[in-house]
């Protein structure tokens, strides 16, 4: 095979593993917005604020330290022990939960039957307070996480490419693990919403609210379980990204990129959420790759939106979403 | 006691839909015009001309740009910053090619490129709708911003990627540049944001502004009663387009003198105008500028509090500034969705009553 | 016209105005409408009637543009239909109500009546923006019309409460007024009276005849009511499953079997 191609399979693969994140990111979108027609902006701050937790905790920081220090004149940074990192994870997973109950409760019960552009709106305030709280939690220094994931070049499949085409692929451990975990997460959700009780609610709620409540189906609880689920999904997108680059301010950004994945998959599909971050991973990698040395570059600060506006002039529904017929 | 329309008759149709029906309405918007405009240049200093006035000033003229294309004509756009951006680089070829031209023309025909792009990336808008748009309007803000970064013929190559503004006079007196005169960059924004609230009023009475609500209310019944929507949502693009590259050309040229596109028109401006318009209220020029307002003063007075009374560090300070901003927007949301131009319209309702509210 | 005829109440009806020649309309495989042919003409009544799901409102649909057929022409004023958006239809003096009332919420009832107008307001867009001349003249002689109709229809009262706020009947006035106020050739009415009590019903048949005869209105509308229907109408359409059953003079059609079956049901053993 010529060099060029190579490269080009080897770009595409590391685009696939981008891909992956994406489209967990934009899975955490889908789950809110199938339930409650809320299109939750603050998806990528809260795997940004799990992510701080997490690390926040393994670390033995005592939350808010700076915000202390500055009014009572103390000292205190951390408890002076670490938390192994399973505990940890358990125990963000609650304070997702925590923030899920508080994020219903406190805001988007007093906002049900609002416009969606009103909903949309408040969950752009959120992700700005959820940030802010982020930072004075665990102030905003960029911070490593580390879980026990695998790290560094696969030799495997490095000698093995080099054996077949003489040219070895460069694939991280890292990444070959989040797509497993990713996969594993997917079959975990789709398993709970096909065969338990909460899950059926959810599926409920999610085609008809006056229907599902008819029936006996708390509203209160199928919501606070979906933004519990996008906390816990939020949070696994976080461990991944923040074991790659660090966790830092950054990673909300990457809630920005879920949005055209959600255009290219449609906001109520969850094989679309994953088709469509795979495809704008992908991509975004080839197109960097061919064209973006031709034309100064960064070119995935934009192409995956106007890769997505492109595609929507011509299938407005999205990939998977259902045709529109437009009634009087 | 004063505030009634009883006893002020009207007896034309032309007085029945002028802008403030109300005479009390009518003397108070004079009163501030005056101020504005007699009062204000002369005791303006450069702390409050800078940080305050005309911050406040150009976001309005954002603000009810963006307003209209959201809070009239119903589409959503996250583009702000990079329309924005438009009017900022217009506004510099056109100063650095042209230099016999005055601030004016460049201040309006970087208004008239930033409508030119709003119509070509509102092209979109017949096809989407909702959501789906306001993704697609991103598209424009970064790749805007991704061209204003990367091509060099936009910062007439220089070395740092940045742009300045040379200093340009109007009327013998200095409006941009480092020299310029805290109360002539004053009242140069305040014309502009005075005659372009004045027009956008007249707009949105008349059937120009009731086609872009008939479309925001119901596209599809809006078409069939005789509204072309491809028409009523370009022009929106187009003003909407004009009234935000206006309001960059006069944030880049008159206010911060240099730019880089990343920082001053990011999608944190795009969020920021979009929160005036918000909390000032959707479909309200008097939103707009009680948004720009609320929006300017917040961080100014958060940071006097907490730095100044509490003594905390600025990176502790900005940090609270995100916590209560976002709060406050989620509060406000909660309270009432249709901004501060709902409560001010609810309190005069009161006051027309008052004292006798029964 | 060659074939004017005076009605029992001194109405004149002229020739055709508007005619539906072999219409199909399909919804990917479901067949809402199966080659209809009827015409309409000038200054009468025509009412479309038929059970549920018969495809009345698919029918209105195709006449003022929403739909289009994949078989059939329409025929307006001696021209045939070119295809077209429906602004344009609206343009050429197709006014309608909906089933579903879709009226603007966000504005007041006198905002949503003007827009009715807005086919007959030509100042540009700089003559508004700058409010002077024109644009203020043409505002004001269009808003002595909308005066008019808000009269005509007796809803003065209500002319700035927004339109979110009105009950349901007051509703179903202002989007009649909004669609009248527009002068339209032909005036579709999907099924004006639905859900209405019988004094609102009894308000809403005077104003449909009232403008009838005073503007000389062609109406086709969309109804359930039978007893309305047989009153107010010259002529009935009558469809079932798509296809057209009866077509004639009220007395004609209620002596019609096949319609007496589509209603009252038959026994098919």
């Amino acid at each position: 095979m010529p060099d060029q191609l190579l490269f080009a399979a080897e770009v595409s693969i590391n685009g696939l593993m981008t891909g992956v994140m994406y489209a967990l990111v934009a899975l955490g979108f889908v789950l809110i917005y199938k339930a409650s027609g809320i299109f939750n902006y603050a998806q990528g701050v809260m795997a940004l604020f799990a992510a701080m937790t997490l690390v926040g905790i393994q670390e033995g920081r005592v939350p808010f330290a700076h915000l202390i220090n500055s009014i009572t004149g103390a000292h205190v940074s951390t408890v002076g022990f670490e938390i192994p990192a399973i505990l940890a994870i358990l125990l963000t997973v609650a304070v997702m939960v925590g923030f899920a109950w508080l994020v219903q409760k406190v805001v988007f019960k007093h906002l049900v039957g609002q416009e969606p552009i009103i909903l949309f709106m408040a969950t752009i305030g959120l992700a700005y307070f959820l940030e802010g709280v982020s930072d004075l939690m665990w102030g905003s220094e960029i911070r490593t996480l580390d879980v026990g994931l695998p790290q560094g070049i696969n030799d495997a499949i490095d000698q093995g490419t080099f054996n077949a085409f003489g040219y070895g692929f460069f694939i991280d451990n890292l990444d070959i693990a989040a797509a497993i975990i990713a996969a594993i997460l997917v079959a975990v959700l789709i398993a709970f919403s096909q065969y338990t009780k909460q899950g059926r609610a959810m599926r409920a709620v999610a085609d008809d609210h006056q229907a599902a409540l008819s029936v006996g189906i708390s509203l209160n609880y199928v919501w606070v379980l979906v933004w519990s689920l996008a906390g816990i999904v939020a949070l696994v997108a976080g461990i991944m990204w923040g074991s790659k680059s660090g966790v830092q301010f950054s990673l909300s950004l990457i809630a920005l990129k879920a949005l055209p994945v959600l255009m290219l998959g449609g906001f109520t599909s969850i094989p679309g959420a994953i088709v469509g971050g795979l495809i704008i991973g992908v991509g975004e990698a080839l197109f960097e790759f061919a064209v973006g040395p031709l034309i100064g570059g960064a070119t995935e600060n934009w192409f995956a939106y106007v890769l997505a506006l492109a595609f929507l002039v011509f299938r407005p529904q999205g990939l998977f979403g259902e045709r529109i017929i437009e009634r009087v | 006691m004063f505030y009634r329309e009883a006893g002020d008759f009207k007896t034309s149709y032309a007085a029945d839909s002028q802008t403030f029906p109300i005479a009390f309405d009518r003397w108070r918007y004079y009163f501030v015009i005056a101020a504005g405009f007699g009062l204000l240049p002369f005791i303006i200093n450069d702390y409050w001309s800078n940080a305050i006035l005309l911050p406040f000033l150009i976001y309005a003229i954002a603000a009810i740009g963006l307003n209209i294309l959201v809070g009239y004509c119903g589409q959503v756009s996250l583009g702000t910053g990079g329309f924005m951006a438009v009017g900022a680089y217009t506004s510099y070829k056109l100063m650095t090619a042209f230099p016999w031209l005055d601030m004016v023309s460049i201040t309006i025909l970087s208004g008239v490129m930033t409508a030119i792009v709003g119509v070509a990336f509102g092209l979109p808008s017949l096809r989407i709708k909702g959501f789906y748009l306001a993704v697609a309007t991103l598209a424009a803000q970064f790749f805007l911003i991704w061209l204003f970064n990367r091509v060099p013929w936009f910062f007439n190559y220089s070395a740092s990627g940045q742009i300045s503004a040379p200093e340009r006079s109007l009327f013998g007196q200095a409006v941009t540049g480092p020299a310029a005169d805290p109360s002539a960059k004053y009242l140069f924004c305040l014309v502009f944001a005075f005659a372009l609230a004045w027009l956008a009023r007249n707009l949105t009475r008349g059937s120009v502004g009731r086609q872009w609500m008939a479309i925001r209310d119901m596209d599809i019944a809006a078409e069939i009663i005789g509204v072309n929507p491809l028409r009523a949502k370009l022009s929106a693009f187009a003003v909407s387009s004009f009234y935000v590259g206006i309001a960059g050309a006069l944030f880049f040229t008159v206010y911060l003198g240099a730019a880089e596109p990343g920082t001053a028109f990011g999608i944190q401006k795009s969020f920021l105008v979009l929160f005036m318009v918000i909390i000032g209220g959707l479909g309200s020029i008097f939103g707009s500028f009680a948004g720009a307002a609320f929006m300017v003063l917040l961080p100014v007075l958060l940071t006097n509090v907490l730095t100044g009374a509490f003594g905390w560090d600025s990176a502790l300070a900005r940090h609270f500034e995100f916590v209560i901003v976002g709060g406050l927007i989620m509060f406000f949301l909660i309270v009432e969705p249709h901004g501060l131009a709902r409560l001010w319209a609810l309190a005069k309702e009161k006051l027309r009553l008052w004292p006798f509210p029964h | 016209m060659l074939d004017q005829t005076v009605t029992a109440d001194g109405r004149t009806i002229g020739g055709v105005v508007m005619e539906m020649r072999n219409i199909t309309l399909r919804f990917g495989g479901v067949i809402a409408i199966k080659d209809i042919s009827f015409d309409v003409r000038e200054g009468e009544i025509r009412a479309i009637i038929g059970p549920n799901g018969a495809g009345k409102s698919s029918m209105l649909n195709v006449m003022s543009g929403f739909y289009h057929p994949q078989e059939g022409e329409v025929w307006f004023r001696g021209e045939k239909r070119r295809p077209m958006r429906p602004y344009q239809i609206a343009r050429q003096g197709i006014a309608r109500t909906f089933q579903n009332i879709a009226l603007f919420d966000g504005m007041s009832v006198l905002d949503n009546i003007m827009t009715g107008r807005l086919n007959h307001m030509k100042s540009n867009f700089l003559e508004q923006a700058i409010w002077w001349g024109k644009a203020e003249r043409e505002e004001v002689a269009n808003r002595a019309k909308a005066e008019e109709v808000i009269d005509f229809l007796e809803i003065q009262s209500i002319r700035k409460t927004p339109v979110g706020r009105l009950p349901y009947g007051l509703k179903k006035r202002v989007e009649l007024a909004r669609a009248l106020v527009a002068e339209p050739k032909i005036l579709l009415l999907d099924e004006p009276m639905a859900g209405m009590n019988v004094e609102e019903k009894e308000d809403m048949c005077r104003f449909i005849l009232d403008v009838n005869d005073e503007f000389g209105t062609t109406i086709v509308l969309i109804e359930h009511d039978m007893g309305v229907v047989m009153d107010l109408s010259d002529r009935v359409v009558v469809m079932d499953y798509g296809k057209k059953i009866g077509d004639g003079v009220p007395d004609e059609v209620r002596a019609n079997q096949e319609v007496i079956d589509a209603y009252l049901g038959v026994s098919h053993d």
